[in-house]
C-alpha cells in the first residue's frame, strides 16, 4: 500500500490544482458579488487577490512536481510537532471545547460575514496544505469518509447562519424590535412559490448526487471472511462517536444504556423545555441553557467523537496524528487502574476484599460489593444526591417552574451526560479505569 | 392549427388528469394545490418566512427526496441482488463491472450518506429555530424515531455487499449488543435470569442472537439485514412520514414567530 512520495504527489496533483481552481473561483465569485450587490470595492479588491493568489497555485500544484509541491504543504515542523504534541484525546477533546467556547463568547464578532468568509478560506486551506501529505490524504480521501469531509464544511456552514441570523435577531429584540422572521408574515401562494424551490431543489440535488457517482465509486473490499479481522475494525461512520465512548465505557455503557439515553433524552427535549420564548426563530440569548446543553451534545460529543473516531483513530483503536502513519505495531502503553485498587491498595495499603476459599454465593457477593463500596457510594452519590443538590442551589427556579418529575429526569439526563467527561478528565488525569469493577457480573463501570 | 400544447390540454385524457387549466392564474394556482394528490400535502398558500431557504434550509425536504432516491435505487439493486452468501458478493461485483449504467450503486450508497447527514442538520435547524416547542413537541418525537430508523436503515444496508468492510463494521456495531443489561450474555443482571440453575439468556438466545439470527454474522444476519432494509424499516419510515408531514399542517404549518 506504501507508495513513493513522488508517486503520491504525481496521483494527487490533478486533484490537488482543481482544487486550488475552485477556491480562486470561489473567491472570485464572492468578489463579483461583493462589488456588484453590496457596493464594497476595497472588500472586492481584497476578495479578488485572493482568488488570485489560488489561481497562481494552482499551476505549482498541476506540476506534480515535488520541489514545487513543498511549497505547498503544511511545513514538516508543523506536522512533527501536531503528530507529537498534539495527537491525544485529552488535547483534541480540549482544543474542540475551547474552540466552541471562544465561538461561543465573541460569536458576534466571528459570524460577521467577513470574518466567517476569512475562517472559510483558511480551513480550505489548511485542507489543502495537508492533502500534500500522503498520510493525511489516505485517510480523508477514503470513499466513505469523503461524505464525513463534506458533513464537518455543511456544519460549519450551516451553524455560521443560524448563529448569523441568531446575533442578528438577538440585536433587535434588545432594541425592541421583533426578530427578522415577523417581518415576512405576509402570505404567498404556494403554487408557483414554494413548488419552484422545490423543483429547484430536486434537479440541483439529481445533478449533485450523479456528479458524486461518477466521480467517486463505492467502495468494495474483497470478499467478506470470518477470519481475517481488519485492524483498525471500525463501526459505519455515524456510529464512531459510540465506538469512541468504548474507550471510557464497557460496551453495555457506550453501546447500549447511552445511546438509549441519547435517543431518550432527544424526545424528552420538548418535555424538558419550559421556556416559551424562542419558539420559531433564531436566537441565542433567549434560550442560552437550552443552545449550550444541546451544542455541547451535539457538536462536542456527537460529531466532534465521530471525526476523532473517523480520522484519528487507527490500528488498535490508538489515536494518531492527521499526519501520521498508521503503524498497526505503534503500542500505548496502558496502565489503568480501578478505584478499588486505588482505595484497598494505594489508599489503605491493603490487598483488595476477596472472599475466602469456597465461602457461599451471598458471602462471595458482599465482599465483592464491599470491594467496590467506594465505587458504589460514588456513583450512589453521583445520581442520587446530586439531582437534590441541583434543585436547592444552581437549578432553583428550574425545580420550581419544572416540578418534581420533570426536574428529576431532566438533571438525572444531564448527570448521565456527564458521565463521558467525567470518565475521560478522570482517565486523562488519574488513570482510572472503571469506578465500579464487577467482572463477576459484567458490572464495570 | 392550434399549438400542440393547447391540442394536449384540451384533449379529453389531460383533462380526466388535471381537471383544471394550467396554474397560470391565481384561481388555477389554489386549485391546482387542492386537486393535485402529491400537492394536497402543502397548504395552498403559507406565510413568506416558512419557505425561506435560510429558515428552514430545505433540510427535511431535501431528507425527503434522498429517502425518495433511495427507494428507486434500491429497487433497481434489487433486481441484480441475491442476499445469499453464495451471491451477496458476486452480484455486487458483477454490477460494477458488467452492468451498464454503472453508478446506480454509487448514488444509492452516497444518497445514503448524505440522508444521515441531512436528517443531523434537519434536526439541527429545528432545535435552533425551538420548533419542537409547543404545539410541535409531538412531531419531534416522531422525528426522533424517523431519525433513528434513518440510521438503522444504513446500518442495515452496510452488510449487503457482503465485502470485508461490511461483515467487520456489522460485527463490531451488533458486538455491542451482547452486553445489553439483563437481555445480553455478556450485559450485567444477565445471571440473574435463571430458570432452576439454567441460564434462560446465553449466547445463543440473547439480544444480539435476536439480532443477527445466529451468534456471529453470518447468512442468517444476511436474510435479515436483507428483510429489514429493504422492507420492514422502510415501511416504517413510510408510516412515520406521513405522520410527520401530517402533524406539520395539523401543527399550524412551518413555525414561526407567534
Ligand atoms: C427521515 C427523516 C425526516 C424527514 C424526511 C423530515 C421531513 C420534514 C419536512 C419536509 C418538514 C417541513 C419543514 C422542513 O423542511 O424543515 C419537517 C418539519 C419538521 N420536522 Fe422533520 N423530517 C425528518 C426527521 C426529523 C427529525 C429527526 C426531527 C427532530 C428530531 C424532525 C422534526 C421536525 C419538526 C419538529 C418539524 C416542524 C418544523 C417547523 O414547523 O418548523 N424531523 N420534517
Amino acid at each position: 500500500m506504501h507508495v513513493s512520495q513522488a508517486e503520491f504527489l504525481e496521483g494527487i496533483s490533478g486533484f490537488l490544482g482543481s482544487y486550488y481552481l475552485a477556491l480562486g473561483a470561489m473567491n472570485a465569485i464572492a468578489a463579483l458579488y461583493v462589488w456588484s450587490s453590496l457596493k464594497k470595492n476595497g472588500l472586492a479588491l481584497c476578495w479578488l487577490i485572493l482568488a488570485l493568489l489560488f489561481v497562481i497555485i494552482s499551476p505549482l500544484a498541476y506540476s506534480g512536481r515535488p520541489e514545487l509541491i513543498q511549497f505547498i504543504s503544511m511545513p514538516e515542523s508543523i506536522r512533527n510537532f501536531v503528530d507529537q504534541y498534539m495527537a491525544t484525546a485529552f488535547v483534541y477533546s480540549t482544543v474542540t471545547l475551547l474552540s466552541l467556547v471562544v465561538l461561543y463568547q465573541f460569536r458576534e464578532f466571528f459570524v460577521k460575514p467577513v470574518v466567517a468568509w476569512l475562517m472559510l478560506n483558511a480551513a480550505l486551506l489548511v485542507m489543502g496544505l495537508s492533502m500534500a501529505d500522503s498520510d493525511f490524504a489516505a485517510i480523508v480521501t477514503k470513499p466513505d469518509n469523503v461524505p464525513i469531509v463534506a458533513m464537518v464544511f455543511l456544519l460549519g456552514y450551516f451553524t455560521w447562519l443560524a448563529t448569523y441570523k441568531a446575533v442578528q435577531n438577538d440585536q433587535r429584540m434588545a432594541q425592541g424590535l421583533e426578530p427578522l422572521e415577523a417581518l415576512d408574515q405576509e402570505k404567498v401562494l404556494v403554487w408557483p412559490d414554494l413548488v419552484y424551490i422545490e423543483m429547484i431543489c430536486m434537479v440541483v440535488l439529481t445533478a449533485v448526487l450523479i456528479l458524486w457517482a461518477i466521480g467517486l465509486k463505492a467502495p468494495l473490499e474483497e470478499a467478506a471472511s470470518g477470519v481475517k479481522t481488519p485492524n483498525p475494525s471500525k463501526a459505519p461512520w455515524y456510529f464512531l462517536g459510540l465506538q469512541e465512548m468504548l474507550v471510557y465505557f464497557d460496551p453495555w455503557m457506550a453501546g447500549v444504556v447511552l445511546p438509549s439515553l441519547v435517543v431518550f433524552g432527544l424526545m424528552a427535549i420538548p418535555y424538558l423545555d419550559f421556556n416559551k420564548a424562542g419558539n420559531g426563530y433564531y436566537t441565542i440569548n433567549q434560550r442560552k441553557f437550552a443552545y449550550s446543553i444541546f451544542q455541547i451534545g451535539f457538536l462536542e460529543m456527537w460529531v466532534t467523537l465521530i471525526i476523532l473516531g473517523t480520522f484519528l483513530r487507527g490500528p488498535n483503536w490508538n489515536f494518531f496524528g492527521p499526519y501520521e502513519f498508521w503503524d498497526a505495531h505503534k503500542v500505548e502503553a496502558l496502565n489503568n487502574v480501578n478505584l478499588s485498587e486505588y482505595f484497598w491498595v494505594r489508599g489503605i495499603g491493603t490487598a483488595l476484599p476477596k472472599a475466602p476459599e469456597g465461602a457461599g454465593a451471598g458471602t462471595t457477593l458482599l465482599y465483592i460489593v464491599w470491594r467496590e463500596l467506594p465505587g458504589i457510594l460514588l456513583v450512589f452519590g453521583y445520581l442520587a444526591v446530586m439531582p437534590p443538590l441541583m434543585a436547592m442551589t444552581v437549578f432553583r427556579k428550574f425545580f420550581v417552574r419544572m416540578g418534581f418529575i420533570r426536574f428529576m429526569v431532566m438533571s438525572n439526563l444531564l448527570l448521565m451526560m456527564g458521565l463521558l467527561p467525567l470518565k475521560m478528565v478522570l482517565r486523562w488525569t488519574i488513570n482510572l479505569k472503571y469506578i465500579i469493577n464487577i467482572p463477576e457480573y459484567f458490572l464495570n463501570l | 392549427m392550434p399549438p400542440i400544447g393547447e391540442i394536449i390540454r384540451n384533449s379529453q385524457i389531460w383533462k380526466s388528469v388535471f381537471r383544471h387549466p394550467m396554474p397560470v392564474d391565481r384561481r388555477n394556482r389554489i386549485v391546482v394545490m387542492l386537486t393535485n394528490f402529491f400537492l394536497h400535502l402543502h397548504p395552498v398558500s403559507i406565510q413568506k418566512q416558512g419557505i425561506a431557504l435560510s429558515y428552514t434550509w430545505c433540510m427535511g425536504g431535501v431528507t425527503f427526496f434522498l429517502f425518495l432516491v433511495e427507494t428507486v435505487t434500491g429497487v433497481l439493486l434489487m433486481f441484480y441482488y441475491r442476499p445469499t452468501l453464495e451471491w451477496a458478493f458476486h452480484d455486487i461485483l458483477s454490477l460494477r463491472d458488467d452492468t451498464s449504467l454503472g453508478i446506480l450503486r454509487e448514488i444509492h450508497r452516497w444518497g445514503a450518506h448524505a440522508m444521515v447527514i441531512t436528517v443531523w442538520l434537519h434536526m439541527y435547524r429545528v432545535f435552533l429555530t425551538g420548533s419542537y416547542k409547543p404545539p410541535r413537541e409531538f412531531n419531534w418525537v416522531v422525528g426522533v424515531i424517523l431519525l433513528l430508523l434513518t440510521l438503522l436503515l444504513s446500518f442495515t444496508g452496510y452488510l449487503l455487499p457482503w465485502d470485508q468492510l461490511a461483515i467487520w463494521a456489522i460485527t463490531v456495531g451488533s458486538n455491542m449488543a451482547r452486553a445489553t443489561p439483563f437481555l445480553g450474555h455478556e450485559g450485567p443482571g444477565a445471571q440473574l435470569l435463571q430458570l432452576d440453575g439454567v441460564k434462560m439468556i446465553t449466547d445463543g438466545s440473547d439480544a444480539r442472537f435476536g439480532l443477527l439470527g445466529a451468534r456471529f454474522v453470518g447468512e442468517e444476519t444476511l436474510n435479515r439485514f436483507y428483510v429489514l432494509h429493504c422492507v420492514a424499516i422502510p415501511l416504517a419510515v413510510s408510516l412515520l412520514l406521513a405522520i410527520h408531514f401530517w402533524r406539520v399542517r395539523k401543527d399550524g404549518g412551518i413555525s414561526g414567530p407567534m
